[in-house]
């Protein structure tokens, strides 16, 4: 099959403006591809880094709105019961043996930790400004394992809070708007009207300002304290498994096992994962429309060659070139064609994606960010090739058959 | 009494394009081996429609078709192709050589298809048929650059460089001057004195026609002699 290579090259050769051109339809949209895709995926990829950085993978809490039988349809299931005026129980958000459960789970190979904690909304006194904001009560060590705290202290130490009972991490935004320093004493107040003073040992900034704002962790015992609960209430056990793309499975099985809901990460910030999705549509549907006009290109070239080769087909075929070998001949050139375009597609588009790492990015208060996020994982590089060379086959195919079963005595008699 | 190399019988075709029109009728026909053989006739005698049948490149006809003992009806086209591209060379009236590449490449893609020969050797086979036909000064030009009768002699020595058992001719002397027209006659001749070579060739030139070994005339048709 060497003479049909040969014969595609020197096709190809000897019309080098002509290939350029239908090489550069198809970098143009493999370039674009790569580009988009990178964008987009960088995109996504640090949405989901945010995510993971405000929730766990697994969080096990107490869901009071999950609705409830009445009596009534307790005891006549069957029948047709109708009570007016539903009031919710008041139930207290506690987990029942949250940290036996959390033993249990520890045991799990597959969880890496589990971290309990209390959550409280509190008032931030100090001086004259009052504040808005949560404080959680956390083993401080094991939240550390499950989301890298100590990487993201900014004044104090982890440690210091361990050592002090009436200690307080804040973020770094609620230090800002509290100008409040390490060491400093704040005053919080619960919504039940407890006011408790308490000591500044460290500030963290986690990058996402919703967080750094408004939250502030503590001891969980002294959060037991500051609502007047007893040393077992706990209302979320937060989980980190091995392979967090797994989450959904197994918050589903420990959900099962402990009757307590289980939400995982994605469920979570369904939301904000929406938006990775409709940046994958929107991705993919440009580049296929790019590669789509690159392969009509290829089309149209392929068929204006075949048409003035006509001739030459002729005799090919009289010597004892069989339809496939001229298809060969062909779909070798829209091959190339394709292979060589879409090579310098990914270098194209790695090129600009590089640029585009470089563009300053303002995320604001919210985002901790100073450049676009772009991914440059290889796989995108296999797809677009694929994506490029498969384009350009099918582009090629078409127009090759035809040539294929052009008959010989046709075109020698039409001269 | 030499080998039959080629033998049709009742070979009948029809064209049905704008209307059904019986282009052969009933041919019967034998070669033998080493015979120069010429088609003669008016046009739309069908002797160029013959001739494409006999080549094989045409399988659309009824009747039988034998080619050096092998029964060629009825067989796939890649199979015919593969015949055609062993056993069978053509010249056609006009050279038909691939522009872009050069007389030396033209004469070689036939046997390179084949692949019955490492490149080295076929190269050097194709020289000699070059140098047979007196142009082995001009292999390494483009074919494009050639003058007419240089490029009909490239054409000859693409279709000889499979050793065929039969050199088909579709009024190659037809595009060329008389001097060129000479020069290949005086090669066709050569061809089957010194190498046994079989041709057939359909020709309007009745110059040419008398001075080979058999006459077939045509006429509507059908085998007049």
């Amino acid at each position: 099959m060497k003479v049909i290579l040969r014969i595609a090259k020197t096709h190809l050769l000897s019309k080098p403006k002509q290939t350029l051109v239908a090489m550069l339809g198809v970098t143009f949209g493999i370039g674009m591809f790569i580009m988009m895709i990178s964008l987009m995926t960088g995109l996504n990829n640090f949405t989901e880094d945010l995510t993971k950085i405000a929730s766990a993978d697994i969080r096990m809490y107490k869901d009071v709105t999950e609705p409830r039988l009445t009596i009534l349809d307790r005891i006549h299931p069957s029948g047709l019961n109708q009570v007016h005026s539903v009031k919710p129980k008041n139930e207290s958000d506690k987990i029942r043996n949250a940290l036996q459960i959390a033993e249990e789970l520890r045991k799990d190979p597959e969880i890496v930790g589990v971290a309990p904690r209390l959550t409280s909304q509190v008032f931030y006194n100090f001086g004259p400004v009052k504040l808005n904001g949560s404080v959680a009560g956390v083993d401080i060590l094991e939240e550390d394992k499950l989301f890298n705290l100590s990487t993201k202290m900014k004044a104090g130490s982890l440690t210091a809070l361990m050592t002090t009972s009436n200690g307080l991490i804040i973020g770094s935004g609620l230090a800002k708007k509290l100008s409040a320093q390490v060491g400093d004493l704040l005053i919080l107040t619960t919504p039940q009207g407890v006011t408790y003073t308490m000591k500044v040992v460290g500030i963290f900034q986690l990058g996402l300002g919703e967080i750094d704002n408004v939250r502030s962790y503590s001891n969980i015992s002294t959060v037991q304290k500051l609502l007047g609960k007893d040393a077992g209430f706990i209302t979320d056990l937060n989980i980190k498994i091995t392979d967090y793309r797994a989450a959904k499975a197994k918050a589903e099985k420990i959900q099962s096992t402990f009757g307590e809901k289980a939400e995982d990460w994605e469920s979570a910030n369904a939301t904000l994962l929406a938006g990775a999705i409709i940046r994958d549509i929107m991705t993919y549907s440009v580049s296929i429309t790019l590669l789509i006009v690159a392969g009509f290109g290829i089309y149209n070239i392929l068929n204006m060659t075949i048409y003035s080769k006509m001739k030459d087909i002729a005799i090919l075929k009289a010597t004892g070139f069989a339809a496939k070998d001229v298809t060969g001949i062909f779909l070798t050139q829209s091959l190339i064609i394709g292979l060589i375009g879409s090579l310098l597609g990914l270098v194209v588009g790695f090129g600009f994606s590089l640029l585009l790492a470089q563009v300053p990015f303002d995320g604001g208060d919210l985002l901790s960010l100073d450049s676009l996020p772009i991914n440059f994982d290889p796989k995108y590089y296999v797809i677009g090739i694929v994506f490029g060379v498969l384009t350009t086959a099918l582009a090629g195919w078409i127009p090759s058959r035809k040539a294929g079963n052009i008959d010989p005595i046709e075109i020698i008699r039409g001269i | 009494m030499k080998d039959i190399l080629l033998h049709t019988q009742g070979i009948t075709k029809y064209f049905h394009d704008p209307n059904t029109f019986q282009v052969l009728k009933e041919i019967d026909l034998e070669v033998k081996k080493g015979e120069f053989l010429s088609l003669v006739g008016k046009s739309g005698s069908g002797k160029s429609t013959l001739l494409y049948l006999l080549s094989t490149m045409d399988m659309d006809f009824e009747g039988k078709l034998q080619i050096n003992g092998e029964e060629l009806t009825g067989k796939s086209p890649d199979y015919l192709a593969r015949f055609r591209n062993e056993h069978i060379g053509f010249v056609f009236q006009f050279h038909f050589l691939l522009p872009e590449f050069t007389a030396l490449e033209n004469v070689m893609i036939p046997a390179m298809k084949l692949g019955k020969y490492p490149e080295s050797k076929i190269k050097n086979k194709a020289m000699e048929k070059l140098d047979l036909l007196g142009i082995a000064d001009q292999a390494t030009k483009v074919s494009s650059k050639l003058s007419g009768g240089q490029q009909q002699r490239v054409a000859i020595a693409r279709a000889l460089i499979n050793e065929p058992l039969i050199l088909m001719g579709d009024e190659p002397t037809g595009n060329l001057d008389s001097v060129n027209s000479r020069i290949v006659f005086d090669i066709f001749k050569g061809l089957t004195r010194d190498l046994g070579q079989t041709i057939i060739a359909v020709t309007h030139d009745e110059d040419f026609a008398s001075k080979t070994d058999r006459i077939i005339e045509m006429k509507d048709g059908k085998v007049t002699n």
